[in-house]
């Protein structure tokens, strides 16, 4: 039953199959360090390399199908690998080589989980978000999904003797499921009364209006739990710093993104045929997030949450993104739409360099040092520069500042958003625009946040003693730093090679032209008719042209010596490092200006105090006023039902008759 | 004929550069004027230049070597800014290469890279002028943004000089969104260059300082670089704002010669010596702010942006 398997597809099953393998050796000796540290993990980076090649490679080549006859009695799995799939295998594979790269180095003895087991759970984590990505029915998909989640579970409480991590685990867990029952009850709608659950019988299937809608809706609650978007963003601050780094930098920088997949598969290729208030609901989320995140973000003192919520933001990003893309589409604008949508899979490329870079840099941190809060850190440019130079470099990317990757995924957005007053829709084409605005405040707000991150973090004087010893990352972490901070760098400065990619996810919907450029190889010029062209390679070059002819006259003409001298202390000479703004004091103008978003705790010292105590707690007010009534809702009715529960078999025989007759009565 | 576009653009760059610190010196003399005081030298900012070139650098003991590129980075961005922002003529070739958009990301290089170095030599002060800059530039920047976006919607373009030539060169309207942008970017230009009501420029008082603060370690040839960063970036804004809102007599693309240019830069330095004595008005009438009210000020100043876009919306349609 199978057809003649194409090269790239056995290619990348065989890789995928290769990270399992992987992972199953690591129990052959699950003790033993050194067999996972030396070996296995530098193996599973290359072969996400060679996925990442494959991928790259296969991107041009038309959808190959592939029915593997494997599983259940009478549901094989279908595969299918299409330009949409190529793009999330190439992002899976180049951003886990980097951090397996860094895992390589960085997991020690004694971190809970035995090295061999970790080494499964995490290639097979791997392996699950490739099959996610090739899965062609919705029975493989939720199987691929459902493995996903349980890896990634097991790999958040590595430490699982420490009870915070249970719960922050069990929480990413809860919510994974709420969302996996929303893209189960999705395909349920989807598949339309054929009771065929490939993709292609999806994709044939007529749905009303109005299932459409619910199908679309369930989509992206599903998909949105795992993306993180708000309110169902509670997990990522909580499971981000439980997780060892690397692992926080595969759920930030590659699993959210399988959301990201997901939430386009169904809208574009599945459903396509969007109603046009689809893309509103999922812009006005991704706003709302994009902001939100943002904000908490700025707020926040431990280096690990903070890189969580500013995922929020990115994830807000994406889905704003998304949605102008799905309002173009139904509008029937498919050049601003493709625009839209590369804006969209660029930025999650781009997301997953960045975002993988900060937190394998905060692992590295962490290891130095052992501490996450930002108030006990700072100076570490001076100890530890392999971590810091690459972090400042994903710093900068990820507050969107040119020459690096950040800032072309965000000027593309903008470029997209300034066809938004075109739409032929009257309201609707006032409405748009102003999202800019909000567009453009989360982007400034990164700015501040990552210079928050940075500063505190690696600038300054060492806020503990402690530091002093600090010591920088090993060869195999800064080989994977060097790896990600690199991609920064090209997709910044070649975003037309990285585009011509990108346009072929739009082609494959019928939105772009085959063929289509987007300007010569080193400008960026992408709308027709508009004088907007950016060229990142010329940029950098005058940039450095000038910084070099500067430092260059500067020294040659005023040659004088450079001494070094205490920084000034105002009169006041006991000058020390505490007299440095803490990660609470450069969050403080945010909290006051964005106030109504927090929920907040003062503790302020009397004048009399001897030992005075300054605090401020931040709390998530979507925490309080939502998942706690959830939760406490839930708890009344399981207390409601413990009632039925007697304990005694007499009892439970009268609900046996009593179900039986009553079914009986519905039989009559 | 030779083609004279890349030398153009490269003298126009030379002229911003040399010009700049005029410009401040300018304003200063109309502030001293205004404030009954005996105006300064306009040469003095070259002179405070040319002084600090000369002088041995001292650096702070924690300084990393961020600190000591800082400087070469922020002016190397100024630079670059002042060969995008069309001030005598509108054709400039580098344009091509970076937008309106990479305009203000280049701006917010310049800041974060001296926010970083402000916060590297870990004292109290550095922190508290990062923190404050960063605060004022992170409703300034969006604020900047959208009144740059409300002008390419107008021009159906990003680039900034062809922004200009539509709005020099079309025929004669008047665009109501651009009275309200236009007050959102002077609030700005205020903002971003450490002017009153948001900073001042001529004290080192602890509690309110914000630029001062980012620089205080600074000293010799690099604080040299510093201030005249902030003269050119000053120079920059005072043009971006030109090229929106004043946009007649400036050389373009149907002229790119140099006789042409040559005859826009009494223009421009018409407009400019305007736009500092308009300045200096400002600056004298305003209060400066208590640092809490500032981010009132620039929301205000990107609400007017927004509503500006939201003008141009409900006229265009």
């Amino acid at each position: 039953m199978s057809a003649p398997v194409s090269a790239p597809m056995l290619l990348l099953v065989s890789l995928l199959g290769l990270w399992v393998a992987i992972g199953f050796l690591g129990l052959l000796r699950p003790t033993s360090l050194r067999l996972v540290a030396h070996i296995l993990f530098p193996s599973g980076a290359a072969v996400g390399a060679a996925i990442a090649l494959t991928a790259a490679w296969s991107i041009t080549s038309p959808t190959e199908r592939w029915v593997l006859g494997i599983g259940l009695p009478d549901l094989p799995v279908h595969l299918q690998r299409d330009a949409l799939s190529s793009v999330f295998l190439f992002l899976l594979g180049a951003a886990s080589a980097g951090i397996s790269l860094f895992a390589a180095g960085y997991f020690r003895r004694g971190e809970g989980t035995l090295p061999g087991l970790l080494c499964l759970q995490y290639h097979l984590f791997l392996a699950s978000m490739g099959a996610v990505l090739l899965a062609a029915d919705a029975y493989s998909f939720m199987v691929s999904w459902e493995s996903m989640a349980l890896t990634s579970y097991f790999l958040v409480t590595t430490q699982h003797r420490i009870p915070e991590i249970r719960q922050a685990g069990f929480l990413y867990l809860l919510i994974a499921h709420l969302g996996a029952i929303g893209i189960l009850l999705s395909f349920g709608v989807m598949q339309g009364g054929s009771w065929q659950f490939t993709f292609d019988a999806m994709r044939t299937a007529e749905l009303s209006p109005g299932w459409a809608s619910a199908a679309f809706l369930l989509a992206l609650v599903g998909f949105g739990a795992k993306a993180g978007l708000v309110p169902m963003h509670v997990w990522l601050p909580e499971a981000h710093p439980a997780a060892p780094s690397p692992v926080s930098a595969l759920m930030s920088g590659v699993m959210i993104k399988t959301a990201v997949y997901g939430v386009l598969r169904v809208t574009f290729d599945l459903l396509d045929d969007p109603a046009w208030w689809w893309g509103l609901v999922a812009m006005a989320l991704g706003l709302f997030s994009a902001v939100y995140g943002v904000v908490f973000a700025a707020a926040q003192t431990d280096m690990k949450r903070l890189l969580a919520f500013s995922s929020i933001e990115n994830i807000g990003l994406l889905f704003t993104g998304f949605g102008l893309a799905l309002i173009f589409h139904a509008a029937g604008m498919s050049a601003p739409a493709s625009l839209a949508l590369i804006a969209v899979l660029y930025h999650a490329v781009n997301h997953s360099f960045m975002k993988g870079l900060l937190f394998v840099g905060t692992g590295a941190v962490l290891h130095a040092t052992g501490q996450r809060n930002l108030g006990r850190l700072g100076g570490l440019i001076h100890r530890m520069p392999w971590v810091a130079w690459p972090t400042l470099i994903g710093a900068l990317a990820i507050a969107g500042l040119p020459p690096l990757n950040g800032f072309v995924s965000e000027w593309l957005l903008l470029q997209a958003f300034l066809s938004a007053h075109e739409v032929p829709r009257l309201f609707l084409n006032m409405l748009l625009p102003l999202g800019t605005a909000v567009v453009a405040l989360a982007a400034a707000l990164a700015g501040y946040v990552m210079v928050k991150f940075f500063g505190v973090v690696f600038l300054g004087q060492p806020r503990e003693a402690t530091l002093a010893d600090a010591h920088d990352a090993g060869w195999r972490e800064r080989l994977g730093m060097i790896w990600l901070a690199a991609g920064c760098v090209l997709l910044g400065l070649f975003p037309n090679q990285a585009i011509s990619f990108f346009a072929l996810v739009p082609t494959q919907f019928g939105l772009l032209e085959p063929g289509a450029t987007f300007g010569r190889w080193w400008l960026l010029d992408p709308v027709a008719g508009r004088q907007a062209s950016y060229a990142p390679l010329v940029f950098l070059s005058i940039v450095l042209l000038c910084v070099v002819a500067t430092i260059l006259v500067v020294t040659r003409v005023y040659r004088r010596r450079v001494r070094r001298a205490a920084p000034w202390d105002c009169g006041f000479a006991r000058l020390d490092s505490r007299m440095q703004d803490t990660a609470e004091g450069f969050g403080q103008p945010i909290r006051h200006i964005f106030e109504p978003f927090f929920g907040m705790r003062r503790e302020l010292p009397s004048p009399s105090d001897t030992t005075p105590h300054y605090r401020v707690e931040i709390s998530d007010r979507i925490w309080t006023g939502l998942y706690v009534p959830a939760a406490t809702l839930v708890q009344r009715l399981a207390q409601a039902v413990v009632q039925l529960q007697q304990g005694r078999v007499s009892t439970y025989l009268i609900y046996s008759l009593v179900t039986l007759l009553v079914l009986l009565g519905f039989a009559l | 004929m030779i083609d004279l576009t890349w030398p153009i653009q490269v003298l126009e760059v030379f002229i911003a550069l040399l010009a700049a610190p005029l410009f401040a010196g300018w304003i200063a003399q109309c502030r001293a004027v205004l404030q009954n005081r005996t105006p300064p030298s306009i040469w003095l900012p070259y002179r405070n230049i040319r002084k600090l070139l000369v002088k041995e650098a001292v650096l702070a003991e924690h300084a990393s070597p961020l600190f000591r590129m800082a400087p070469y980075i922020v002016f190397g961005t100024m630079i670059c800014a002042a060969a995008i922002v069309p001030s005598m003529g509108t054709n400039l070739p580098f344009s091509d290469a970076a937008d309106a958009i990479a305009l203000v990301g280049l701006l917010a290089t310049a800041r974060v890279f001296m926010a970083l170095a402000a916060m590297d030599v870990g004292t109290a002060f550095g922190t508290l002028g990062a923190r404050r800059e960063m605060m004022v530039g992170f409703l300034a920047e969006p604020a900047l943004l959208i009144v740059i976006f409300v002008a390419s919607l107008i021009s159906q373009s990003t680039s900034l000089p062809a922004i200009a030539e539509h709005l020099a060169t079309e025929s004669f309207a008047l665009y109501p969104s651009l009275a309200f942008t236009a007050v959102a970017f002077s609030l700005v230009l205020l903002a971003e260059n450490a002017r009153l009501p948001v900073d001042n420029p001529s004290t080192h008082l602890e509690l309110t300082m914000i630029h001062e603060a980012m620089l205080l370690e600074y000293s010799a040839r690099h604080l040299a670089l510093m201030e005249w960063s902030a003269a050119l970036k000053l120079f920059n804004y005072a043009c971006i704002g030109l090229a929106l809102f004043v946009p007649w007599g400036a050389a373009t693309t149907e002229t790119p010669t140099v006789a042409a240019l040559l005859g826009a830069i009494p223009i421009l330095g018409l407009k400019l010596v305007v736009c500092g004595a308009v300045l200096a008005v400002a600056e004298t009438a305003f209060a400066k702010l208590r640092v809490f009210r500032v981010p009132e000020l620039l929301a205000t100043a990107f609400l007017l942006a927004v509503l500006g876009l939201l003008v141009h919306l409900l006229l265009q349609g």
